[in-house]
């Protein structure tokens, strides 16, 4: 028997909640993770069994303290077996038994407490987003393996690698302070704006919700954004999210294939998710802060609020993206300027700026130096050139939808070239 | 992003590893073992097999009625893959430092072999968005 | 037993793919799917990858210190791997059928793909 929908939905949303009590009692974030994990096991097995129970967060906070006494208690073991007498001070012998009163639902600084342990800068990004994944979002190793089409031992490891940096690193479970903070919230989105751009839909079914990442991305983010409402980043990346997300229906074909916006049937876009992100995004702006994610926001507004594709606001566009280049070193920024300059001066000015960034290595063998050109170059009427670069861009990707998008183009202006002949 | 490491030996070269004295053999083995185990650890490797001998390497391709049809491997074929591992990283520079990590496995006198290890991104499938 | 099931391709193989009708790759892209599902079903299937295009291989080498140096790779390597299948069977003979039925993809030129069959080794090269 497996657990309901109602029911996971359920674990996962008390999950965190669980995490963030067990820390504050145990000190030890890694331990922590490892009980309540055994206690979400626990979950899965007894409730489908025996019903889900009247007071399903404190049934975990039990189950997961006993594990953490058993883990105790034969650490201690060990350590004398070895001879190794430490006077252990962090230990927590016998925990409260005590009914934990339910209050209110979602302790608010617990959760944003575990996003910064989970985000902290001494982690690679895929720990990061691999431990966000499982301690605050309360996916399972197994779902978060699926997603990212890893095996599970690997996905296993891979959070058991970041805790123990997070052991190492002495990260202790408390608000950082001032000075930290933004950094560390810095963090935090970054990982979450990862998250999102990982995320995409896998198939349609039960598994739809499992392995959308982006989903949960904005999941993650909203309850951010509830948590520090006056944060105009955190508002701006949600808003992003959203205004991005939206477009999402529109985004793949009947085979699977790439739809850029250029060609999206409109109709299909999420109303309420837009004017959902447009409303944010005004709101951060109005307050009179700029920051990049509100710009990227801005940028998605204008053009979800074009009806058509030819109704696109380019000069809005670019100014946001002028705007941008000066808070970002980010050379795709550069990129989408080129074309936004290219949609207001005509292809040969934003060919002009493509070409001062053959300089920069870190473009030096990405696909979209050669994709942006071959559109270029192709709104400029230089198919020779546009198909070239477009075969290149092809190349170079390792996304196959993109590769596909750009071998068709590649061969569609082939075709025309071959009928003009 | 996942890549694929792979190392391929030239036919004849110095990847000969069953004429290998077999303690050399052993401390090759070994590594390779603990290369695996410490790419796991970090929650980095993917997949990672070890090839047999190419003598044994067949052509197969569909014949009449789709049956296989096998030939042996030309003999002008210079290179042959002995195995690879395929690692999920953050970045091109971190493959790169896991492959030449493989690249200094020891071999003959436990000296390390130095063998260049080709690294390619795998093909991913989600599609991602970046229009202007 | 494991088998690895080997696509090469010839250096300028990968290009000359990018260049083939769009529905000619996406009848080869559908194959690839629906063969993988097959012997996925049928618990054959322990993984599968493509590569992407040659011109983005490096060649790494461990540098004197330890740190990567890192080449394009040598002119004169002709083939290269395209892509990949790792079966699991109970012989060389049915792990011939997988490679014989890869070997059927579509694609351009009149003669069937090549597949190169050879056993997995136990434990880690």
């Amino acid at each position: 028997m497996t657990l309901d929908v109602r029911a996971e939905h359920l674990l996962r949303d008390l999950a965190p909640q669980v995490l963030g009590i067990m820390c504050r009692r145990f000190g030890d974030f890694a331990a922590s993770e490892d009980a309540v994990q055994e206690a979400l096991i626990a979950a899965s097995i007894a409730w489908p069994r025996d019903g889900v129970p009247d007071s399903p967060r404190a049934w975990l906070i039990q189950v997961a303290q006993r594990r953490m006494t058993d883990h105790v208690r034969s650490e201690i073991a060990r350590r004398n077996r070895e001879g190794a007498l430490a006077a252990e001070t962090d230990f927590v012998v016998e925990p409260s038994t005590q009914e934990v009163p339910e209050v209110g639902g979602l302790d608010h600084g617990d959760s944003l407490l575990l996003l910064f342990m989970c985000c902290h800068p001494a982690l690679t990004p895929a720990s990061a987003i691999a431990l966000t994944l499982r301690a605050v979002g309360g996916l399972t190793t197994a779902e978060i393996a699926n997603a990212f089409l890893v095996p599970e031992a690997t996905m296993a490891q891979r959070i058991s690698r970041a805790k123990q940096t997070i052991r190492t690193s002495g990260v202790a479970f408390e608000m950082p302070g001032e000075r930290e903070r933004a950094e560390r919230l810095g963090s935090v989105l970054h990982v979450l704006y990862l998250i999102f751009n990982e995320g995409y839909a896998s198939s349609i079914g039960p598994d739809l919700q499992r392995s959308d990442l982006a989903n949960e991305a904005i999941r993650l983010t909203r309850a951010v954004h509830g948590l520090l409402p006056k944060d105009n980043e955190v508002a701006g990346l949600l808003a992003l999210m959203l205004l991005t997300d939206a477009r999402r229906p529109a985004r793949t074909g009947a085979d699977g294939e790439l739809i850029p916006l250029a060609q999206q049937n409109r109709t299909l876009w999420d109303r309420q998710l837009i004017a959902e992100g447009i409303a944010l995004v005004s709101a951060a702006l109005s307050r009179g802060s700029v920051g990049p994610y509100q710009l990227q926001a801005a940028i998605a507004a204008v053009h979800d609020e074009a009806a058509r594709h030819e109704d696109t606001d380019w000069p809005q566009i670019l100014a946001l993206y002028s705007l941008l280049m000066r808070m970002s070193d980010n050379p795709m920024v550069a990129l989408s300027h080129a074309i936004a300059t290219a949609m207001v001066e005509g292809p040969r000015a934003g060919l002009d700026l493509v070409a001062t960034l053959d300089k920069d290595d870190r473009l030096a063998s990405h696909y979209r130096l050669d994709a942006v050109r071959a559109h270029l170059h192709e709104m400029d009427g230089n198919h020779e050139a546009a198909i070239a670069h477009y075969l290149a861009a092809a190349g170079r990707t390792a996304n196959i939808p993109e590769r596909d998008y750009l071998s068709a183009q590649a061969s569609r202006l082939a075709g025309r070239n071959e009928r003009e002949a | 992003m996942k890549y694929m490491l792979m190392m391929n030996t030239p036919r004849g070269g110095d990847y000969q590893v069953m004429s290998w004295p077999k303690k050399d053999l052993e401390a090759h083995i070994a590594f390779m073992i603990g290369f695996a185990k410490k790419l796991g650890a970090a929650g980095e490797l993917v997949g990672a097999e070890g090839l047999a001998s190419p003598s044994q390497a067949k052509l197969v391709r569909a014949g009449d009625g789709g049956k296989p049809v096998t030939d042996g491997v030309f003999p002008e074929t210079k290179e042959f893959l002995a195995g690879y591992w395929v690692v999920q990283v953050d970045s091109a520079e971190r493959a790169y430092r896991i492959a030449a990590e493989a690249s200094a496995a020891p071999g003959v006198g436990g000296a390390p072999l130095n063998m260049g290890i080709e690294v390619r991104e795998v093909m991913s499938g989600p599609p991602k968005e970046q229009d202007a | 037993m494991k088998y690895m099931l080997m696509m090469n391709t010839p250096r300028d193989g990968y290009a000359k793919y990018l260049s083939w009708p769009k529905q000619l790759i996406a009848a080869n892209t559908d194959f690839m799917h629906a063969f993988a599902r097959k012997l996925a079903g049928a618990g054959e299937l322990v993984s599968a990858m493509g590569l992407a295009s040659p011109v983005q291989a490096k060649l790494v080498r461990a540098g004197d210190d330890g740190q990567p140096v890192t080449d394009g790779v040598f002119p004169e390597t002709k083939e290269f791997l395209a892509g990949y299948w790792i079966v699991q069977v109970e012989n060389a003979a049915r792990a011939y059928e997988i490679a014989a039925e890869a070997s059927t993809a579509p694609g351009m030129g009149d003669s069937p793909l090549v597949i190169e069959v050879r056993e997995v080794m136990s434990a880690p090269p």
